[in-house]
C-alpha cells in the first residue's frame, strides 16, 4: 500500500509552474510580494523556450520613432488579434510593457542601443512602429538570462527538472501540487495556498513545430482537469518562416526579424508574391509596389510597410497558397532572401544566430544565397480562461495563469514580439493577483490522500504494466492527425477525424508501458506526457470544429470568411460532469467606449493626437 | 539513407558501459537526431538532455569521440562515411545516467556572484544610457547559452578538480560581463582573486577553443579580469588614478 506519509512534503505560500519569462517574472513578484514562493521547472534553470525567443519584445517606448504610443500598440495589437482579444488585457499589456522593459534594464539586460544611447527598437510584422527592443536575434536568452541572475536572489527555492504532474484540491480551492523528480523518480507534494501556471504552449501535438519537448500542453491539462476553463484554443499560431530542410531541422524557426530588417518573400518563379495577398483591412497602410517597399527600408517615413510584414496568418496562408499552386521551393517552401537586401556584414551582425543557425545545419550562407521557409505550428493564443483584473482561472480559486499558458491578450492572432512582454507584464500580475488572494484567504488547506494516492500509481502503472504500446508510437499518431487535420487550413471532416483519432489515441494511451526504472527515463516521462498531448489536442479540435468562420490563426476552407457574428464569441471548453470536454461558445464583453474609439481610430487621427 | 554505428555512455556514475546501436541516418541529421532515433526505436528510457535544437539553449552538450560539442549543432557529414561514433556524457560532472550529468555545482557559483548594481546617475525618464560601443564587450560575454562545455574541457576542473577553489570560465565571463557593464557600479575584484580563485587559469585557452559561442573567454574576460587584479594588488597607484577618472575599463 502507498503511504503518503513517505512521499516529500514542501510547503509554501505559492508555487510557480515553469520557469520560462511568465514564471520566472512571477515568482519575482510573489517574493517582493513577501510570499514563500517556489519555482517548479521541467528543464534546467534558463533553458524554457524563452531562451530561443530571438526577435524582441515589444513596447511602446518611442525610442526610434517618437510617434509611437500605447494607444498605437493599443490598436495593432486589436487589429491583429482580428479583435478576439480581452480588451482590457491589451489596454495593460500596452500601456505597462515600456516599463516592464526598462526594469529588465535595471537588473542587468543589455539591449542594443540607439545613437542616443536609449535602448534599440526594430520593425515588426503588424506592428506600425520600430517597436521591439532586442539583443541581436537572441533576445530571449537576455531576458530569461536576466531574469534568472535577478530572480535567485529574490529568496525563492528553486525546483529544477521537476515536472508537475496533477494540482490538488482542497474542496473548491488550490492547495498543492503533486509533481515528481525526473532525475529520480520520486514524488513530492508542494503544499501552497496559490498556484502560478506559466508552463507556455502544447506545439508538441503537430509534427511541424518550432517548440520543444517541454510544450506538451501540461499547463492546459491540468488546468482543466482541476476544473478551469480553456479559451480561444482554435488559434493555433502557424508562424510562416520555418526551415524546410535538411528534414531534421524541419520546423526550426527562422525569426521574423529576418523581415523587420528588410528579408524578402520569393517564388520559384522569382516573383515577390506577397503584393498579391493583401487583405483589403490592410491595404491603406502597406506599400502596393516594389519601389515603395524599398523606399521603407530606407527608412522613409512616408512610405507604407512592405507586404512581407503583415501579420503571421496573413503570410503563413499566402505561403501555404504559393506552395499548394505549385511555386514552392525545392523541399516545399518558398524562398526568404535578406543576401540582396541589406551587405553581408550586416547582415551577420543583425542576425548573427540565423547566419549561424544557417550555415551549421542547411549549409546555406544566407550573406550569399536565399534561405527555404515555409510555416510552422509556433505558438498557442489560447489558453487558460482568467481574470484579466488578477489573471486568477475564471472558475478555480487559488489558480493563476500567465504567459503563453495562458488567454485573452492575443485574440486569434498574436503580433510577434508580444509575447514576450506579454509574459513581463503578466507574470508580474500573477503574483500580485496571488498576494491579493492569499490576503483574504482564511483557514488551512489540506490536502486530500485519495487524490495523491490516485494520481501516483495511475503514473506507476505506467512502468509496472507487463506490456503495452511505446509511447513514442502514441506521440507519432498524434502529431500526424494534427498536422494532416488540424493544420493551417482546416475543414469540417477532417476535424472530426482527428476527433476520433484522438478519442483511439485515448484508449492506446491508458494502456502505454514505459520499459526501465523510474530514474531519468524519457520514455516514462513521454508515456506521462500523452495526457497532457491529448486534453491539449482535443481542446483545440473542438474549438476549431465549433468555430465556423476563418479568423487570425483558425482558417476553415468551408468557411473561408471572417463573419460579424463571430467576432462576438470566444470558444470555452471544460471538463464535465461525465469526465467529457464540454465545448461552448460564450458572449464576448462589449469594450469600453475609450478602447473601442481607439481600435477604430484612423492612424492620421491618432498621430494627430485627436483620440 | 546509410546504417551507421553508435556506440553510447549507458550508466551511472559508479557503473556503466559503451552500448552499441546500429542506426539509419539521413541526409542532414546531426547527432542528436540519431540519438533520438535510438531512443524512440531502440531504447525508450535512454536519458539525453535537449531544448532548443538549434543550438540556443546549451543543454545537449556531450563528448562526440572525445570533443566535447553540442549534439543539436553536430552533424553526421562531418565524420567519415564509416567511422563510428562514440557519445560520453561530459567528464567534469557527475554523471545522473547516460548523457545526463549533475550540472548543479555551476548553478551553485552563479549565486555567489554579487549581483548587477546600475549606476543611478545615467537614467532619467526615458531609461538608462549607454553607447552601443560600450556595450558591446559586455553583449559578447551576454551570448553565453549555459552549455558548460568550457568548464567541461579547462583543466582546473576535469583534472584537478579543483572546484572549491576557481569558478571556471564560465563564471569568470560572467564576472567579466558584470565588471565591464558601463552602468555597474559593484566591486568585485577583491572576489575575483580570493573566493572565484583567477590565479588557477594558467590561459591555455582550452575553454575558448571549445564555446560554442565563439566568446573570446580568455582574451577578452580572464586576462583583463586578471590585470585588474594585478592592478589592484601588485600597482595601486594605476588603480587609484583609474579610481579617480571613474574609468572601470
Ligand atoms: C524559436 C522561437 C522564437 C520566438 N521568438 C519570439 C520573439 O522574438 N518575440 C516574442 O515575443 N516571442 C517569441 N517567441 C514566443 C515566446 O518565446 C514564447 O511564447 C514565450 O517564451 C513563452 O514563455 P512562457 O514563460 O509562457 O513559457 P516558457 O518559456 O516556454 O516556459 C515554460 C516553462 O514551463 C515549464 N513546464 C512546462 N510544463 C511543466 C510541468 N508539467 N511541470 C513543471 N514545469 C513545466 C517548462 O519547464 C518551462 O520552464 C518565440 C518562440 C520560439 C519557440
Ligand atoms: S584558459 Fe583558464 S579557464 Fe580556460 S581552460 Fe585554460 S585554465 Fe581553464
Ligand atoms: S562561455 Fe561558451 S562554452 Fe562556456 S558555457 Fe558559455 S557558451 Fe558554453
Ligand atoms: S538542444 Fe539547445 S543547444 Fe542543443
Amino acid at each position: 500500500m502507498l503511504n503518503i506519509k513517505e512521499i516529500q512534503t514542501i510547503e509554501q505560500d505559492v508555487i510557480v509552474i515553469g520557469a520560462g519569462g511568465a514564471g520566472l517574472r512571477a515568482a519575482i513578484e510573489s517574493s517582493a510580494q513577501g510570499l514563500r514562493t517556489g519555482l517548479v521547472c521541467k528543464s534546467l534553470l534558463g533553458k524554457a523556450h524563452t531562451v530561443m525567443a530571438e526577435g524582441g519584445v515589444a513596447a511602446a517606448m518611442g525610442n526610434v520613432d517618437k510617434r509611437d504610443s500605447w494607444k498605437f500598440h493599443f490598436r495593432d495589437t486589436m487589429r491583429g488579434g482580428k479583435f478576439l482579444n480581452d480588451w482590457l488585457m491589451v489596454e495593460h499589456h500596452a500601456k505597462e510593457s515600456p516599463d516592464r522593459v526598462r526594469e529588465l534594464e535595471e537588473w542587468g539586460a543589455v539591449f542594443d542601443r540607439t545613437k542616443e544611447g536609449l535602448i534599440s527598437q526594430r520593425n515588426f510584422g503588424g506592428h506600425r512602429f520600430p517597436r521591439l527592443a532586442h539583443v541581436g536575434d537572441r533576445t530571449g536568452l537576455e531576458i530569461i538570462r536576466t531574469l534568472q541572475d535577478h530572480g535567485i536572489h529574490q529568496g525563492m527555492d528553486i525546483y529544477m527538472e521537476v515536472t508537475a504532474l496533477e494540482l490538488l484540491k482542497d474542496g473548491d480551492r488550490i492547495c498543492g501540487v503533486l509533481a515528481y523528480y525526473r532525475e529520480t523518480g520520486r514524488f513530492v507534494i508542494f503544499k501552497c495556498k496559490a498556484v502560478i501556471l506559466a508552463t507556455g504552449g502544447g506545439g508538441k501535438a503537430w509534427k511541424i513545430t518550432s517548440n520543444s519537448w517541454e510544450y506538451t500542453g501540461d499547463g492546459y491539462a491540468l488546468a482543466y482537469e482541476a476544473g478551469a476553463e480553456l479559451m480561444d484554443m482554435e488559434f493555433t499560431q502557424f508562424h510562416p518562416t520555418g526551415m524546410v530542410w535538411p528534414l531534421s531541422v524541419k520546423g526550426i524557426l527562422v525569426t521574423e526579424g529576418v523581415r523587420g530588417d528588410g528579408g524578402i518573400l520569393l517564388n520559384n518563379k522569382g516573383d515577390r508574391f506577397m503584393f498579391k495577398y493583401i487583405p483589403e483591412k490592410f491595404a491603406p497602410e502597406t506599400a502596393d509596389t516594389v519601389e515603395e517597399a524599398n523606399r521603407w527600408l530606407k527608412a522613409d517615413k512616408n512610405a507604407r510597410r512592405p507586404p512581407e510584414l503583415l501579420t503571421r496568418d496573413v503570410v503563413a496562408k499566402a505561403i501555404n497558397a504559393e506552395v499548394k499552386a505549385g511555386r514552392g521551393s525545392p523541399h516545399g517552401g518558398v524562398f526568404l532572401n535578406i543576401a540582396t537586401q541589406l551587405p553581408g556584414d550586416i547582415i551577420k551582425k543583425k542576425l548573427p544566430s540565423m547566419y549561424h543557425q544557417f550555415k551549421e545545419l542547411a549549409e546555406v550562407d544566407i550573406t550569399k544565397d536565399p534561405m527555404e521557409v515555409g510555416p510552422t505550428l509556433h505558438y498557442f493564443m489560447g489558453g487558460v480562461r482568467v481574470n484579466p483584473h488578477t489573471q486568477e482561472s475564471t472558475t478555480v480559486p487559488g489558480l493563476f495563469a500567465a504567459g503563453e499558458c495562458s488567454a485573452g491578450m492575443n485574440g486569434a492572432n498574436r503580433l510577434g514580439g508580444n509575447s514576450l512582454s506579454d509574459l513581463l507584464v503578466f507574470g508580474r500580475l500573477a503574483g500580485i493577483g496571488a498576494k491579493e488572494y492569499i490576503t483574504k484567504l482564511s483557514g488551512s488547506v489540506n490536502i486530500n490522500e485519495d487524490q495523491v494516492t490516485t494520481a501516483i500509481r495511475k503514473a506507476t502503472d505506467i512502468l509496472n504494466r507487463e506490456k503495452g504500446t511505446n509511447p513514442y508510437l502514441i506521440h507519432e499518431k498524434l502529431q500526424e492527425t494534427m498536422q494532416d487535420n488540424v493544420g493551417i487550413i482546416r475543414i469540417e471532416k477532417e476535424l472530426e477525424t482527428a476527433l476520433s483519432d484522438i478519442e483511439k489515441l485515448k484508449a492506446e494511451a491508458a494502456l502505454v508501458k514505459a520499459p526501465g526504472s523510474s530514474q531519468y527515463n524519457p520514455g516514462w516521462h513521454e508515456a506521462l506526457s500523452l495526457h497532457s498531448m491529448l486534453v491539449t489536442s482535443e481542446a483545440v479540435a473542438r474549438a476549431a470544429l465549433i468555430r465556423q468562420e476563418s479568423r487570425g490563426g483558425h482558417t476553415r476552407e468551408d468557411f473561408p470568411d471572417e463573419s460579424k457574428e463571430w467576432v462576438k464569441y470566444n470558444i470555452v471548453s471544460k471538463k464535465g460532469p461525465d469526465g467529457k470536454m464540454i465545448t461552448e461558445k460564450l458572449m464576448k464583453m462589449d469594450p469600453p467606449e475609450h478602447l473601442r474609439l481607439i481600435a477604430d481610430a484612423s492612424l492620421e487621427d491618432l498621430e494627430a493626437g485627436k483620440i | 539513407m546509410a546504417l551507421r554505428t553508435f556506440k553510447v555512455y549507458r550508466g551511472n556514475d559508479k557503473a556503466g558501459e559503451l552500448k552499441e546501436y546500429q542506426v539509419n541516418v539521413e541526409e542532414g541529421m546531426v547527432v542528436l537526431d540519431v540519438l533520438h532515433r535510438i531512443q524512440a526505436d531502440q531504447e525508450n528510457d535512454m536519458a539525453i538532455r535537449w531544448n532548443c535544437k538549434a543550438g540556443k539553449c546549451g543543454s545537449c552538450s556531450c563528448e562526440i569521440n572525445g570533443k566535447p560539442k553540442l549534439s543539436c549543432m553536430t552533424r553526421m557529414n562531418s565524420y567519415g562515411p564509416d567511422e563510428v561514433i562514440t557519445v560520453t556524457p561530459i567528464k567534469t560532472f557527475p554523471v545522473i545516467k547516460d548523457l545526463v550529468t549533475d550540472v548543479s555545482w555551476n548553478y551553485a557559483q552563479n549565486k555567489r556572484i554579487k549581483p548587477f548594481q546600475p549606476d543611478p546617475k545615467k537614467k532619467d525618464e526615458r531609461g538608462y544610457y549607454m553607447m552601443q560601443e560600450d556595450v558591446e564587450r559586455t553583449q559578447e560575454f551576454r551570448k553565453c547559452i549555459e552549455c558548460f562545455l568550457c568548464q567541461n574541457v579547462c583543466h582546473v576542473l576535469r583534472d584537478h578538480d579543483r572546484k572549491d577553489a576557481f569558478v571556471g570560465p564560465r563564471f569568470m565571463i560572467r564576472l567579466a560581463s558584470l565588471e565591464m557593464h558601463p552602468l555597474d557600479i559593484a566591486d568585485r575584484i577583491p572576489e575575483v582573486r580570493k573566493d572565484y580563485g583567477s590565479g588557477y587559469c594558467n590561459i591555455t585557452r582550452c575553454c575558448t577553443d571549445v564555446c560554442p559561442e565563439h566568446i573570446q573567454i580568455t582574451d577578452n574576460a580572464i586576462i583583463p579580469l586578471k590585470e585588474r587584479v594585478v592592478d589592484r594588488y601588485y600597482d595601486p597607484i594605476a588603480w587609484v588614478a583609474r579610481k579617480i577618472t571613474g574609468d572601470k575599463k
